[in-house]
């Protein structure tokens, strides 16, 4: 599902965000990068989402070469991915439907299909009563909630995530880590840049230090 | 398809939800649009009247051909008698001078200065339609008829049709100029609204293109708003214009009356208003092309 070959990636003037990265992560398989503040984990979930381009080094996803696709290409990559952000990037002059509903406007579904994912989804991460509401009007938890709905509403196979549990207690940190672990159940790939791997107990560990594996 | 017709409805409702979000700013937009293009539509409207009425009362052109005073009848005759057979000549129509002379006493205000003229003031006098009524032609003519013998003066009535035509070309060109320079001006106001929607909407791009917008998604919404701005701006315009026409209408019905024409101001015709509108649509796309280009292209 997931390749990286001998990945670096290198900001200008020089710094090292990742060297010589490689492994493998399966169908369906459920992983966490780990490590300190700035080990490399969003760069790493954002070359997997063809944010970023690697410096060096092959990275593969669903077969593809993700780090040589074409400009015009890369839309329909990130179609088949589940993207959690870090600052969850919710619009918020936009109702929680409106929201969930972006990726499936972007994709150009029919909308009474596309109304009943957006249902479906919300359902999912019980926030199915709260539709009509503004993203501002929501808590941390439900704003992270909604932001995993946006992300599995187009049904992928892969689900990345970046620190979503960050700023949210203990109680609701485990909420949305099962919301991933019922993904994960249900055969999605998840793979989520996170420190705090005790909420994702039993997850494969990827650990990253100052760019570079640790273990796998 | 569908799904095509979709994205194009969303767009274009996300378009109008944008235009309406900032009432003041898109009534401002709108107001300075409208009234840009109401210089040239308004121009166009006032030529076009003014080719009608030039059109309407504008005679054929003729050439006046006077005799001396002193001449005779029988060199008025011989005259006559060439014009009749001269080719450039369609209809030569001879004009006595004793009856100009009852003509003009018959005339308000002026038979009685005439009674106390010791003479008939007026010569003979011949009333020419030409073949050509080319201006060149006609002004050949005229040259020719003024070499003939007792001819003294041969007078072109074309020659305020003429000035007429010119003014109204000049008019034209102006409208033209005008409509060129403030075709220019609804372009670089709508490459500014859009640039600030650019601005305003960068979260809402920046999270469309992570979650798989194309280019053309990005870009469709704000095609739209300038598309629908200049309509609506090319709408406004077209509501001055037709307002100033009803406004003018009353003076300009006193003045023809007046001047005894029966004249009524026509406001802008359909053609020309369905050009107004697609011309402000088709330079609200262009601004929101240059515009896009410029702050969404490659970001």
């Amino acid at each position: 599902m997931i390749q990286f070959q001998h990945v670096s990636k290198r900001y200008p003037p020089g710094i090292n965000a990742l060297s010589d990265i490689d492994f493998e992560i399966g169908d369906g398989e459920f992983a966490i990068i780990g490590g300190h503040s700035g080990a490399g984990k969003s760069t790493l979930l954002k070359l997997i989402a063809a944010i970023e381009r690697p410096s060096s080094g092959v990275v593969l996803v669903n077969g593809q070469n993700v780090g040589a696709l074409k400009r015009a290409a890369i839309p329909y990559l990130r179609r088949n991915l589940g993207l959690v952000f870090q600052d969850q990037k919710l619009l918020f002059d936009r109702s929680v439907f409106e929201n969930a509903m972006l990726p499936l406007s972007i994709a150009g579904f029919p909308p009474r299909e596309a109304g009943k994912r957006v249902r479906a989804a919300l359902d999912k991460v019980g926030l199915l009563e709260r539709e009509k509401a503004m993203p501002i009007a929501l808590s941390g938890g439900e704003q992270q909630r909604l932001a995993i709905a946006r992300a599995v509403v187009n049904r992928p196979n892969l689900l990345l995530a970046d620190e979503p549990t960050a700023h949210l207690d203990a109680d609701t940190a485990t909420e949305v880590a099962q919301i991933f672990r019922d993904f994960h159940q249900v055969g999605v790939a998840v793979v989520i840049a996170t420190y705090d791997g005790a909420s994702f107990a039993g997850a494969r560990q990827i650990v990253l230090a100052h760019g570079t594996m640790t273990s796998s | 398809m569908i799904g095509w017709l979709t994205q194009h409805r969303d767009a274009l409702s996300l378009a109008l939800r944008r235009l309406t979000a900032t009432p003041v700013n898109t009534l401002l937009s709108l107001l300075a649009i409208g009234i840009a293009l109401a210089l040239p539509a308004g121009g166009q409207m006032l030529v076009a009247n003014a080719l009608h009425l030039a059109a309407g009362s504008a005679p054929a052109p003729q050439i006046s051909l006077f005799m001396a005073l002193d001449a005779p009848r029988a060199a008025a005759d011989a005259i006559g008698a060439k014009l009749q057979k001269h080719p450039g000549v369609k209809t030569a129509r001879f004009v006595p001078r004793e009856d100009t002379l009852a003509r003009m006493r018959s005339s308000e205000g002026l038979g009685d200065v005439i009674d106390i003229l010791p003479k008939n003031p007026f010569p003979d006098a011949f009333v020419i339609d030409p073949k050509d009524d080319a201006p060149a032609a006609m002004e050949a003519l005229a040259r020719e008829l003024n070499q003939l013998p007792r001819v003294e003066h041969v007078q072109l009535d074309s020659a305020w049709v003429r000035r007429l035509d010119a003014l109204l070309k000049l008019g034209r060109t102006g409208v033209a100029l005008l409509a060129v320079l403030l075709g220019v001006g609804l372009i670089a106001i709508t490459f500014n609204t859009i640039r600030l929607q650019v601005l305003t909407q960068r979260a809402e791009i920046e999270v469309s293109r992570l979650l798989g917008a194309t280019d053309a998604y990005i870009r469709r919404p704000f095609y739209y708003f300038g598309v629908m701005q200049g309509l609506l701006g090319g709408a406004a315009a077209w509501i001055i214009v037709w307002l100033a026409t009803l406004w003018l209408a009353g003076p300009v019905g006193e003045l023809a009356q007046l001047y005894s024409i029966d004249f009524a101001l026509a406001p802008l015709a359909a053609g020309d208003s369905l050009l107004l509108l697609a011309l402000a649509a088709g330079l609200g796309w262009l601004g929101a092309m240059l515009s896009l280009r410029q702050y969404v292209d490659g970001s």
